[in-house]
Formats: structure tokens, C-alpha cells, sequence
């Protein structure tokens, strides 16, 4: 049995799917149960008890303070470093706030984080993607402790279970002048998450442009689909950047994904090719796309796409 | 304002990888290398900067085999002063590279540390966090916006659900993401130029403890991915949702 933290993230409210992901896995680097950090600004206290509720969590630790409404990697990596003192491992779903504070923690440990990781083999092996998914690496940490970040898709979400007690501990954030949050610009959306929905379907270059999204949000929204982008849409403003599916985006593996006028570059294909149906729409036949897909019609996005709502 | 720019020499984004009979890392034998696409991204807000006057000196430093030479020389060709390579032969994980680079920017008394949010072959985007972190320095991860004005920087990150705005004091650790701008090439006359403009050579291992730049990960095994099996192509939408609905996806 090895002592596992958790580092979980939330809207708020409730904990993200996926932590459920991170807690199955992080339980199998334990062999057993693990701690569930969660840091709440003062009056989000309750995201504690969504985090109890995750079979597999043995306590959940409150850290609230003020900043934690934006969490900055210059104040937090101090503290975690300490609170990580107390553990073996410690594991986060892969996503922007891994990114950000995993690396800056793993260098005031002196770790080299496993990131990614797609599969625990042992407590201390693990795989992780090279070259865009293209390879994969079966990689053994030599050091005594262990940083990961897993793959929210690669993961069976944790059930419900009984709950676990929540404590709090305390997490000073390290006083710094180094950086201030500003502001965030979100689009808000009633569309489910891209990384967790169970259907996504996907625009690119052949969108034409950001107005010619209604149509496949029209689709999406029929399906109760996540819409997702190229980078190519992306970088033509036809949509914003957290839309963007690939090597260097978000990864998604849905039940269904349907990629519309997008050719199958392999940073996109990084992005969605464990996805367990892929559906290609594209007016050139020969399209990389047609090569993953299992289901591929040789069509004019702007006629497929108007009847394929119809039909839903 | 001097500042250092991580540049890594890695095989073309664009090239398909093959994975070695004997699982022991990739085809390297006559693929094509080129500087890291997030690199070139960072090299070029480098230069943008010098011509708007916030930076004065470029320094580009890359960690690895003397062939990173060649890709230092592409910096210097796009608008880097100088150059620094850390040689070292095996493979250098980003805790050593950051290591490395750390020792480079006291050295240097560089102000501000340029890098790629992530590099192409082995997928990391620590780097940047993990110098930060050594330095006790300003973090701008994912970078896709940068502002300098009375000695602080302002910068638009790419987060998981849009952008994030940070205000961050000098000195600095930025990384940057696709959308920061769009690289420049490099022209003939700038190629040519380059080649007098200076390229020292420093064993990493004078700069940092052997044991520091010793893998801590071991890779036991690399593979290929299992391959997904042929699809078929479908003559009508309606013929579409019909398999869908077979396949119990809709
Ligand atoms: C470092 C790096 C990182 C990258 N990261 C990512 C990433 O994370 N995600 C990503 O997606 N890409 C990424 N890319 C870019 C990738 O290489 C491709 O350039 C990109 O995926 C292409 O987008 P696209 O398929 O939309 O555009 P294109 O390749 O231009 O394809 C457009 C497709 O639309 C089809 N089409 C056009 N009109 C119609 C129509 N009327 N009806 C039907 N079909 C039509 C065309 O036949 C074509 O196949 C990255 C590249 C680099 C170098
Ligand atoms: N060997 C290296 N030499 C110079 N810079 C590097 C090296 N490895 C990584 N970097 C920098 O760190 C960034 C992120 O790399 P990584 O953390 O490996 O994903 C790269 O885009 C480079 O700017």
C-alpha cells in the first residue's frame, strides 16, 4: 500500500470528471485508497463533499483561501511541495492546471514527472504517448517519489461510494509578487465538456468560417454533442482556442466522433484516433481522415451536414 | 533586456514516425530533423521583441548533440545574436535541461527566458514550469500573447476553457503556444550572416552534476501503437446514421 494524493480540480461546485479518472488511476499506483486535495476559495467549501462522495477516496483535504479562486503556480508549488512530503505519489488529470502547476512542483522535488500517463503497468511503470500517440514509451520511475498526470480518457471514472470525512488543511499560498491574475475570457456553452462528452463532432479548415458553425452546432446539438475544432479552425478565428482537438490540445476519446472537413493531420489524429466510432465527412476522397475512420462519407460538408439534422 | 531562447532539434513535425523492430525508440537513420515548431514560435517573438526595442541581446542555447548546431544556426539566421550549445550525447529529460538552462540564464543574467510550451517528440511542456520553478521566477505557460510595457509583463495564456490573463514581473519564464505568431523563414543573406555570428560550445556536464543529467525515467520498451481497423465508406447520410444506429452510437 503506497500513500497517494490526489490534486483535483473543480467548476466551483462539483469536483471535474475528470478526477473520477485520476482517483481509479491514482488507485492502482496505491493499492488501495487515496487522499483528494481541493483547493476552494473561501465560501466554495462544499465542493469538498461532491469530492467525498468518489468511491475510492479515503479523506478529502480542504485547502481554502482566498486566492484559490485563481490559482497561481508561483504561490501554490511552495506548499504542495510540503503537503507532497507526505506522500509517495501524487496524480492529476491531464489539463491546464496539471500543466501549469505538475512541472513547476516536480522541480522543487527534484522529480521528473511521468505526464500523460495513458496505463499503470506497475506502481512504478507506466505508459505514456511520444510523437503525437505515433509511439509508446513503458517508462519506469527510478526516483522515490512519483509524479503523474493521467489522462482523464485512458481511465474508468471512479463510482460513488460512501462518504469519506473532509478535513482541512492548511496550504499557505507563498507570498509573491511575480504574477497576478488579470482576468479570464470564457465563452460560456450549455454543451457538454469536450473532454468528457460522450459524443463530439468536430469542424476545420472546409467550415469556411466561424458563421458557417451554426450548422454543425445545429448537429451537435441534436446529438447533445461537445464541438470541437482543428487547429486550422482555430488559427482562422473560426472558433476559440479551448475548442481545439489534437496533439496540442485537448485529447477526446467519445463513443462517437464525427470529423467535418478536416483532413486527419496527425497532430489531429493524436487528438481523437481512441475515439470508438469515428465518422469522416470530407469532399476529397483520398483525405488521411478516411484512414481512421470507421465510417466515411465522401460528401459536401454544406449538403451532408443540413440532412444529417434532418435525419436525427 | 537580454534574453534566452530554448531551442530543441527534433524529427519534423510532419514526418510519420516508425517505431524500431527491437522496441527500443524510434527510426532516427536518415529522417528528416528540424528545430522544434513551438521553438520556432518562441524564436521569433524573441526577435519581435528585439525590434521593438524591449530586447536587446538574443541568446539562443539548445541541450543535446553537437547536430543541434545546426538548428542554433536557423536562430541565429532568424535574428539571434549569439548561440550556446550544452553538448551532452544521451537523452536529456526536461528536469535536466532545465537544470542546464537555469545555470545558462545566471550565467548570461538574462532577464527573460523564452521556450516552447511543449516539444514534439517526447510530448512534455515542462521545461518552462520546471526553470521557473528552480529560478523562483515569473511563470507565463501556453503563452499566445505578450505585452511589455513599464517593466512588467502582460500575457494571454491558452487554458482548458479559453484564455486566461496574467500580469507578471520581469524577470520572467515564458512558454509559447501555437497562436503567439507566426514564424518567419529565414532568408539567404540572413544564412549566410548567421554563420559569423557567435557559436560557443560548453559540455553540459561542466555545468551542471553528472548525476543531474541522468535520465530519471527508464524507458523499458517503446511500441507501436495497436492500429485501428479499416472502416468503410458510406454512399449516403442516410446509409450513415443507419450504421450509427447499428453500431449503437446514435
Ligand atoms: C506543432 C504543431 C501542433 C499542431 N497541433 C494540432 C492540434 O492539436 N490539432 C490539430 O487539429 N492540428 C494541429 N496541427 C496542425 C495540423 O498539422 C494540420 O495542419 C491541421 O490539423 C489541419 O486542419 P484541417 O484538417 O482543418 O485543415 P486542412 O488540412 O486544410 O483540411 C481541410 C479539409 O476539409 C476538406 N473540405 C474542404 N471543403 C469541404 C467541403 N465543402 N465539404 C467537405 N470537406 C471539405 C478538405 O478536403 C480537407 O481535407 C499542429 C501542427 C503543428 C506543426
Ligand atoms: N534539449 C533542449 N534544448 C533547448 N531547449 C529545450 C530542450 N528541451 C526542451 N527545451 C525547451 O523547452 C520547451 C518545452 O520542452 P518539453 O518540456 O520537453 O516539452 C521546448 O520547446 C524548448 O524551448
Amino acid at each position: 500500500m503506497m500513500s497517494v494524493l490526489v490534486l483535483g480540480e473543480h467548476d466551483g461546485a462539483v469536483v471535474k470528471p475528470s478526477v473520477l479518472s485520476a482517483v481509479t488511476a491514482a488507485r492502482s499506483v496505491a493499492g488501495g485508497d487515496v487522499d483528494l486535495l481541493l483547493l476552494a476559495a473561501p465560501g466554495g467549501e462544499s465542493v469538498g463533499a461532491s469530492g467525498a462522495m468518489i468511491e475510492g477516496v479515503a479523506r478529502v483535504r480542504l485547502a481554502t483561501d482566498a486566492a484559490f479562486a485563481h490559482p497561481l503556480a508561483e504561490s501554490l508549488a511552495p506548499p504542495l511541495a510540503e503537503l507532497a512530503s507526505e506522500y509517495e505519489a501524487v496524480v492529476a488529470p491531464v489539463g491546464s492546471f496539471a500543466k501549469t502547476v505538475v512541472p513547476r512542483l516536480a522541480a522543487l522535488l527534484d522529480v521528473q514527472p511521468v505526464t500523460e500517463v495513458l496505463e499503470v503497468i506497475e506502481p512504478d511503470c507506466f505508459l505514456r504517448p511520444l510523437y503525437a500517440g505515433n509511439a509508446l514509451a513503458k517508462v519506469r520511475s527510478v526516483g522515490q517519489k512519483r509524479l503523474l498526470t493521467v489522462r482523464a480518457t485512458a481511465f474508468e471514472a471512479a463510482g460513488t461510494g460512501a462518504a469519506a470525512p473532509v478535513e482541512s488543511v492548511s496550504l499557505a499560498p507563498a507570498e509573491q509578487t511575480h504574477s497576478a491574475w488579470e482576468a479570464d475570457e470564457v465563452s460560456a456553452s450549455d454543451r457538454p465538456e469536450l473532454t468528457t462528452a460522450k459524443v463530439v463532432i468536430s469542424g476545420g479548415r472546409g467550415m469556411q468560417s466561424g458563421e458557417n458553425f451554426k450548422i454543425l452546432e445545429a448537429v451537435a446539438d441534436k446529438l447533445g454533442a461537445a464541438v470541437g475544432a482543428s487547429r486550422a479552425a482555430v488559427d482562422a478565428g473560426f472558433v476559440s482556442n479551448e475548442f481545439q482537438v489534437g496533439q496540442t490540445g485537448k485529447v477526446v476519446a467519445p463513443d462517437l466522433y464525427i470529423a467535418v472537413g478536416i483532413s486527419g493531420a496527425i497532430q489531429h489524429l493524436a487528438g481523437m484516433k481512441d475515439s470508438k466510432v469515428i465518422v469522416a465527412i470530407n469532399n476529397d476522397e483520398e483525405a488521411p481522415i478516411f484512414q481512421v475512420a470507421d465510417f466515411g462519407l465522401v460528401e459536401d460538408l454544406f449538403v451532408a451536414l443540413p440532412e444529417l439534422e434532418k435525419l436525427l | 533586456m537580454k534574453v534566452i531562447v530554448g531551442v530543441k532539434r527534433v524529427i519534423d513535425a510532419y514526418v510519420k514516425v516508425r517505431v524500431r523492430a527491437d522496441g527500443g525508440g524510434v527510426e532516427t537513420d536518415n529522417v528528416k530533423m528540424s528545430m522544434n515548431p513551438f521553438c520556432e514560435i518562441a524564436v521569433e517573438e524573441a526577435v519581435k521583441l528585439k525590434e521593438s526595442g524591449a530586447a536587446s541581446e538574443l541568446v539562443a542555447v539548445s541541450c543535446g548533440p553537437k547536430e543541434n548546431q545546426e538548428t542554433l544556426r536557423t536562430a541565429l539566421a532568424v535574428g539571434c545574436d549569439k548561440a550556446i550549445l550544452a553538448e551532452h550525447d544521451s537523452p536529456l529529460e526536461p528536469l535536466a535541461v532545465a537544470k542546464i538552462l537555469r545555470v545558462l540564464v545566471e550565467r548570461e543574467e538574462a532577464e527573460l527566458v523564452l521556450l516552447g510550451k511543449q516539444s514534439v517528440d517526447n510530448d512534455y511542456g515542462n521545461t518552462g514550469q520546471m526553470l521557473a520553478g528552480m529560478l523562483g521566477w515569473s511563470q507565463g505557460s501556453f503563452v499566445s500573447r505578450i505585452e511589455i510595457a513599464d517593466g512588467a509583463l502582460r500575457v494571454a495564456r491558452e487554458v482548458d476553457d479559453g484564455l486566461e490573463k496574467l500580469r507578471l514581473s520581469l524577470p520572467a519564464v515564458l512558454s509559447a503556444d501555437l497562436r503567439l505568431n507566426v514564424p518567419r523563414y529565414a532568408s539567404l543573406p540572413n544564412i549566410m550572416k548567421a554563420r559569423s555570428k557567435p557559436m560557443e560550445t560548453l559540455a553540459a556536464s561542466d555545468l551542471v552534476a553528472a548525476d543531474d543529467l541522468k535520465p530519471r525515467l527508464e524507458v523499458l520498451e517503446v511500441t507501436e501503437p495497436p492500429p485501428r481497423a479499416a472502416g468503410v465508406k458510406v454512399e449516403s447520410v442516410s446509409a450513415l446514421v443507419e450504421n450509427l444506429k447499428e453500431a449503437k452510437v446514435l
